[in-house]
């Protein structure tokens, strides 16, 4: 990639980041930060925005320069732009990076208000927001040429045995934002659907279960049709919660292609996740579209195509230019590792909102 | 049978396929046949140099090819 550097960036810059919950259902902000600094040097300060007390990155000192605690979407934009208002009073933020599915919503409509503050984004607007949401994924793949799976949305638990029998078992049962779970019966879909339904609410996604292989996407486009960099990884070791704890980077002309044909069908502008299962035959699923990166995308800076920096470029309307190749297996093996912190900062963080 | 193009395969017995991100361990022998398979031997010429190098049948160099090569197919390394 060759980004031409403007005068914005010969300055050190300040970019904040959410997505702070490096556990064990990890939020991206901790890999955003990594690959922000890989990619910047030592010319950055890191603001963390932080929903709860306990997002393990926060206390991450040597990633994390400051941490302000923002209300919950729930609380509404106005809220969130009178807490970020406050935030960059003191630290004049130049760009700021949400990672969180259920907050963007809310930053895609303070967009402009950020903007006139002097905080850059790069973000998929909400048209885009609502063609990949999981409720709409099927239409928007039969729309647009997709192998998408077969899907029932619902809002109530009464529907749940008409769906099983039109998709039939095993089934996967996914929450509106995130969560899924796999059953066999129809005594686990309705376990799946009460569970899903008291922690992201309704409606809840039915899917038809496909067997393969599965594989994800790292994206960044441009908003004009054009994908810059696409890192398509295989999953090798999967939590049993989905997630991959380990994967590796693999070379597939049809996935490059398939992540490329999305950025044009829906002019998406930045970051963006493709979920992927991979059938024996070939054929390519698309099982969830994610509006952000995604929790490994430090992957894509060590295969030599950093997502988070270029999407920092581009939100500071540098030119950057579609990355070409990247290195074929190279790994990431996550790892849990225990953090020793002193109450007072958990005091601070707690009583005051900053830390 | 031909190793797909792009499989990659190491001197201590490891295969790796960059398409699917699948990896393999092998023993000394069939890491010796899957170099050989690289290099463009043909099949007969590749168990000529079994016959002459191990202290094989022909009859047990033949099925344990055949497992070999289907194992190979199973794990998708093989140009069908």
């Amino acid at each position: 990639m060759s980004a031409f550097l403007n005068q914005k960036q010969t300055q050190a810059l300040t970019i904040a980041v959410t997505g702070l919950n490096a556990n064990d259902n990890p939020g991206p902000g901790l890999a955003v930060i990594r690959a922000l600094r890989a990619g910047f040097n030592a010319d950055l300060k890191i603001i963390g925005l932080a929903y709860e007390t306990l997002e393990p990155a926060v206390y991450l000192r040597d990633e994390v320069d400051k941490t302000y605690r923002i209300p919950y979407p729930a609380a509404g934009i106005e809220a969130l732009k009178t807490r970020i208002k406050h935030i960059q009073e003191i630290e004049k933020i130049d760009v700021l990076i949400p990672n969180f599915d259920a907050e963007l919503y809310n930053f895609i409509k303070i967009e402009k208000d950020l903007l006139e503050m002097g905080i850059h984004t790069f973000l998929p607007s909400h048209k885009q927001l609502i063609q990949r949401d999981k409720a709409n994924l099927k239409a928007f793949g039969d729309e647009n040429n997709f192998k998408v799976p077969a899907d029932d949305v619902i809002f109530k638990a009464s529907e749940i045995n008409s769906s099983a029998e039109k998709l039939g078992f095993p089934l996967v049962v996914k929450g509106k934002f995130y969560d899924a779970y796999t059953v066999q019966n129809l005594s686990d879909a309705y376990n799946a659907f009460y569970k899903l339904q008291a922690k992201w609410g309704l409606p809840i996604i039915m899917q038809k279960f496909i067997k393969g292989i599965e594989i994800n996407i790292a994206g960044l486009a441009d908003g004009k049709g054009n994908a810059l960099s696409v890192i398509p990884m295989r999953k090798l070791y999967i939590t049993e919660k989905g997630k991959a704890w380990a994967g590796i980077t693999i070379e597939n002309e049809n996935l490059i292609d398939l992540a490329k044909n999305f950025a044009n069908a829906t002019q998406w502008k930045g970051s963006f996740e493709l979920e992927i299962m991979c059938e024996d035959n070939g054929d390519l699923y698309i099982m969830e579209v994610n509006p952000r990166f995604p929790a490994w995308v430090y992957l894509t800076a060590a295969a030599g195509q950093n997502q988070p920096k270029a999407l920092v470029d581009l939100a500071l309307g540098n030119p950057v230019n579609e990355f070409q190749g990247y290195k074929v297996g190279k790994m990431f093996i996550r790892y849990a590792s225990d953090n020793i912190v002193d109450v007072e900062d958990f005091q601070k963080l707690s009583v005051f909102g900053e830390l | 049978m031909r190793l797909k193009a792009n499989i990659a395969t190491s001197e201590n017995g490891f295969i790796f396929n960059p398409s699917t991100g699948d990896s393999f361990t092998s023993n000394g022998i069939a890491s010796e046949i899957l170099a050989l398979m690289k290099s463009g031997e043909t099949e007969e010429k590749i168990k000529q140099k079994i016959l002459d190098r191990y202290e094989v049948e022909s009859f047990q160099l033949e099925k344990d090819w055949d497992d070999y090569m289907q194992q190979l197919k199973e794990a998708n390394l093989l140009d069908l």
